[in-house]
């Protein structure tokens, strides 16, 4: 894959002007590349319907006790007298939904599935997103390294992001998260366990987007406006911050939002094994592997699954979408 | 889960020898089987819940037909003198003869011991520390040899090897008088242990005891003693080629699949009185997943579940709602108590109005839920399960509803001086579904009156060897609460209490008694140990048990129940008190 700047479509004229952009924008009649990358965007119905579910559940996390004080109930309160206290299943027709619990109530307990499913989303999302974040800016600072120095230091991080990459990470996952205690690093309950979670997710994954961002710092150190820059007496620091990063945006974008999605499933799967966010927090893979007990009431697996797959789904056809606007030629 | 029971009860049967003085029969069991009715005979077949309990459900003399069983797991071993299993030793019953059995017969009367190969009882002498047996005439190995003395007295000495056979119970190596320095049939080959067992001739077995102990015929029911031939022994492999002495030979076993019983005619029905013997052949599946177990049952594809653990909770919904289901099941009370050890090694759980006010704040109908709702057990008020002599409710923590009272909680807080609440940890098995959900209704409960519970789950595996039962780990991660269960080996309150109430056992790990460190309940028990009245003795357990509770050691939550499903076409079933399961030697098929 070569530079996004170097798009057919807005002709020649584009490239110098972008390049331009990024140091003075008013000067410059017409469209930007991110003017253009939008208006892309907007145009892809698909990507649009998948950035609404995103913001839609975005807003869910932030303003999940707003919500469950309107219509839910406190996820972790007991309501055992909504489950029969023989087949300790929910009573009345499908799962006990009603008015006042939406999804029903869980088996044995009676907690809210609703209010869970909500409060869920906090986790997932703030494990995924922050464990993105710390992916990128990892992968981003040795790949820019790596491909702008070359050499020994490019060998180097090149055999690091080998290692990292043949790690067995689910494994390691597994172990690590076994092994801390309940309390470590100054920080204890929850909180710990979300900061080792988006640590495990963050810092293994960072090579794949780091190979990315080291090819394309290679073609764009070879490019004319670096040499150009390079021949006026700009420093490395100076290259890097102004002439690679503001062209590595969108290949970040893309692949940040494509990695979202998957550290999503992959926090749902340590939550699935146990070794996530400790009972009885409600996060979506913990509801799952309870749910995977009761096969013979389904409603109790549908919507935390339900939950998984449209999260997932949304950021991938956004993420999908956001490629095809920022790098048409890998257009259909 | 018996295995590990019974695994430290045989350890402290050391101390337990002094138990002299209760003579060899236990005292009867009030047990759950109200008396076998008259409707047993004419309405017998008529598919009702409960049926089998107490009575025999569908009873008939027909002989024929091939029963199919399935196993969730594999054995331990079929080895009889490397199992453990309680429904092992059930079902070793029906390939191998031990010395003594317990009577195939439903409810309590299944608790009442009776000869097997052996002439009668056994004959103590000596204060009960010398036991002689009688061998019936006319018993044969599957091949048609006799089997003499010797064959039981070797079968014995192989099964002193734990490092060939680990599962076994312990029982006989710590009681009998071992020469010193014995190391089993195997690596002390000729060795003479005649000062352990003794063989003056061919029908007579003597067994010699370190010390005196009343209860040792119970001990002899178990297979250790079911005779091994010398020339057929395998060590380790012998499981794959059990030679027969029951009324059923093995055909074909594949260890980790299954295995096919025939009928043995080396077996002579006139030795043997305990056993109908119906069904022609039996036909045995292993490593089958138990959500699949259940639901062929129902379906009637396989008609018993030998791992004796009950429907799991996801047939549940299934079966309870649906009356023509709920009619094949049972639904016993288990000699079994399922409670949270308040463990005082952990700040601030060292001041026992901190343990009173989990006690108090304890919603125990969250907890019964927890452990399974009305299938799963009877909410408890104390630790003797209420089968056993010496039970009592000992109600000393009563909430309304029995939803936990957070006003007295609150009181004892404030008189702990922690009126604001505390932090300490649960710990639980990670497998059990059941104690997770215990450790969470308490962590829901508790939090009503500011005490914070951290869970903590670990391995079952090593539950007691590494975690909960092992005092320098509890201390070191404060873990103050400890979900626990506890079933009896035999049917006395001393098999249920002893392992998990007397501190001096308490080892470096691997203990089961996890809080109970009180000397007044060690002094007691020594009393019972030497007290010749079985209904002072049960007193006294009552007073142990109302000792624990009143400190808030223990906290009970259930006497445990399992819901059994009779397979279709099955006659003569009924669980038999001993067995806490069906009874698989009294098992007929329809023909």
């Amino acid at each position: 894959m070569t530079a996004p700047l170097d798009v057919p479509e807005s002709a020649s004229s584009a490239v110098p002007e972008a390049v331009v952009a990024g140091a003075d924008v008013k000067a410059i009649e017409g469209r930007s590349l991110g003017q253009i990358a939008w208006r892309r965007l907007k145009r892809d119905r698909v990507a649009m319907a998948g950035a609404i579910v995103i913001i839609f559940l975005m807003l869910v996390a932030v303003f999940a006790p707003l919500i469950v004080g309107l219509l839910g109930h406190d996820p972790l309160q007991y309501h055992e007298d909504l489950v029969d206290s023989g087949t300790l299943a929910p009573k009345g027709q499908l799962g006990g939904m009603s008015w006042d619990f939406l999804f029903g109530v869980e088996p044995v307990n009676g907690r809210d599935i609703f209010s869970r499913v909500v409060y869920g989303a906090r986790i997932s999302l703030l494990i995924a997103f922050l464990a993105t974040l710390l992916s990128v800016v990892i992968g981003t600072t040795l790949g820019v390294i790596a491909g702008f120095f070359g050499g020994w230091i490019d060998t180097l991080i090149g055999r690091a992001m080998d290692v990292f990459l043949a790690f067995p990470l689910l494994v390691f996952a597994l172990a690590l998260a076994g092994v801390v205690p309940d309390q470590a690093f100054g920080l204890s309950g929850d909180t710990l366990r979300v900061t080792l979670l988006i640590f495990i997710i963050g810092f293994f994954n960072w090579p794949y987007l780091g190979r990315i961002i080291r090819g394309q710092t290679l073609s764009l150190r070879e490019r004319e406006f670096v040499d150009a820059a390079k021949s006026l007496g700009a420093r490395g620091p100076y290259i890097i911050f102004r002439e690679l990063l503001p062209n590595l945006i969108a290949p970040i974008l893309i692949y940040a939002t494509l990695l979202i999605p998957s550290n999503i499933l992959f926090e749902a799967a340590l939550s699935f094994l146990g070794v996530g966010v400790r009972p009885p927090t409600p996060t979506w893979g913990g509801m799952l592997s309870e749910a995977a007990r009761f096969y013979t009431i389904p409603h109790f697996m549908i919507f935390p699954g339900l939950a998984i797959f449209i999260t997932v789904l949304a950021f991938n056809l956004f993420g999908d979408g956001l490629r095809d606007a920022l790098d048409p030629r890998g257009n259909r | 889960m018996r295995r590990k029971v019974l695994t430290t009860a045989a350890a402290g049967l050391t101390l337990a020898m002094a138990l002299a003085a209760c003579a060899g029969t236990p005292t009867q069991t009030p047990g759950q089987g109200q008396s076998a009715a008259a409707s047993s005979g004419a309405s017998g077949a008529a598919e009702a819940a409960d049926a089998a309990i107490g009575k025999i459900f569908n009873p008939s003399t027909k002989k024929g037909g091939t029963l199919k069983m399935a196993n969730t797991a594999d054995w331990d071993s079929l080895d009889p003198g490397n199992t453990y299993y309680g429904y092992s030793l059930n079902f070793a019953r029906l390939y191998g003869r031990a010395l003594l059995m317990f009577k195939s017969a439903p409810g309590p009367d299944g608790n009442t011991l009776v000869p097997d190969m052996a002439e009668s009882l056994g004959k103590s002498s000596d204060d009960a520390k010398t036991w002689t047996y009688k061998i019936r005439s006319g018993v044969k190995f599957e091949d048609g040899t006799p089997v003499t003395s010797k064959d039981i007295a070797y079968s014995v000495a192989r099964q002193f090897d734990k490092e060939i056979h680990p599962n076994g119970p312990t029982y006989l190596n710590a009681l009998l008088d071992w020469p010193k320095g014995y190391k089993g049939a195997y690596k002390s080959k000729d060795a003479d242990f005649s000062s352990a067992v003794e063989t003056p001739d061919d029908q007579t077995i003597v067994f010699h005891l370190k010390e005196p102990f009343g209860l040792f015929d119970f001990i002899m029911q178990m297979p250790m003693t079911m005779p091994v031939p010398k020339d057929k022994d395998t060590g380790t492999k012998y499981q794959e080629h059990v030679v027969s002495t029951g009324p059923y030979k093995f055909e074909k076993n594949e260890i980790g699949k299954g295995f096919t019983l025939v009928r043995n005619d080396q077996w002579d029905p006139a030795t043997d009185p305990n056993r109908p013997a119906l069904p022609d052949r039996i036909e045995v599946q292993t490593g089958v997943n138990a959500d699949d177990l259940d639901n062929r049952l129902i379906s009637g594809d396989v008609q018993i579940a030998v791992d004796g653990l009950g429907i799991g909770n996801a047939a549940l919904p299934k079966v309870l709602p649906d009356p023509a289901l709920k009619a094949r099941t049972d639904n016993p009370i288990q000699q079994r108590t399922w409670y949270t050890s308040i463990i005082p090694d952990v700040a601030p759980l060292d001041n026992v109005d901190c343990r009173r006010a989990i006690a108090f704040a304890a919603d125990r109908s969250s907890l019964f839920r927890a452990y399974g709702g009305e299938t799963g057990g009877i909410s408890a008020t104390a630790m003797i399960p209420k089968t056993l002599p010496g039970h009592k409710e000992i109600d000393l923590y009563k909430s309304p509803d029995d939803k936990g009272d957070v006003e007295k909680a609150k009181a004892a807080l404030a008189k702990c001086g922690q009126p604001n609440g505390f932090e300490t940890n649960i710990s639980y098995r990670t497998e059990r579904t059941k104690e997770k959900a215990a450790a969470e209704s308490l962590q829901q409960s508790l939090a009503k009156v500011g005490i914070k519970l951290t869970l903590k789950p670990y391995p079952q595996d090593d539950y007691f060897a590494l975690y909960a039962g092992k005092p320098s780990y509890v201390k070191e991660n404060k873990i103050g609460l400890a979900i626990n269960g506890w079933g009896s080996d035999y049917p006395d309150t001393y098999g249920f209490m002893q392992a998990i109430m007397d501190s001096r056992d308490v080892r470096e790990a691997g203990n089961y008694n996890l809080s109970v460190k009180i000397p007044e309940v060690d002094k007691l028990i020594d009393q019972i140990k030497a007290e010749p009245d079985a209904a002072k003795r049960a007193e006294m357990w009552s007073q142990i048990d109302q000792m624990v509770i009143d400190q808030a050691v223990v906290m009970p939550s259930v006497y445990g129940k399992a819901l059994y499903m009779r397979g279709k076409n099955l006659t003569n079933v009924f669980i038999s008190d001993s067995q806490q399961m069906y009874d698989y030697v009294g098992l007929g098929v329809q023909q």
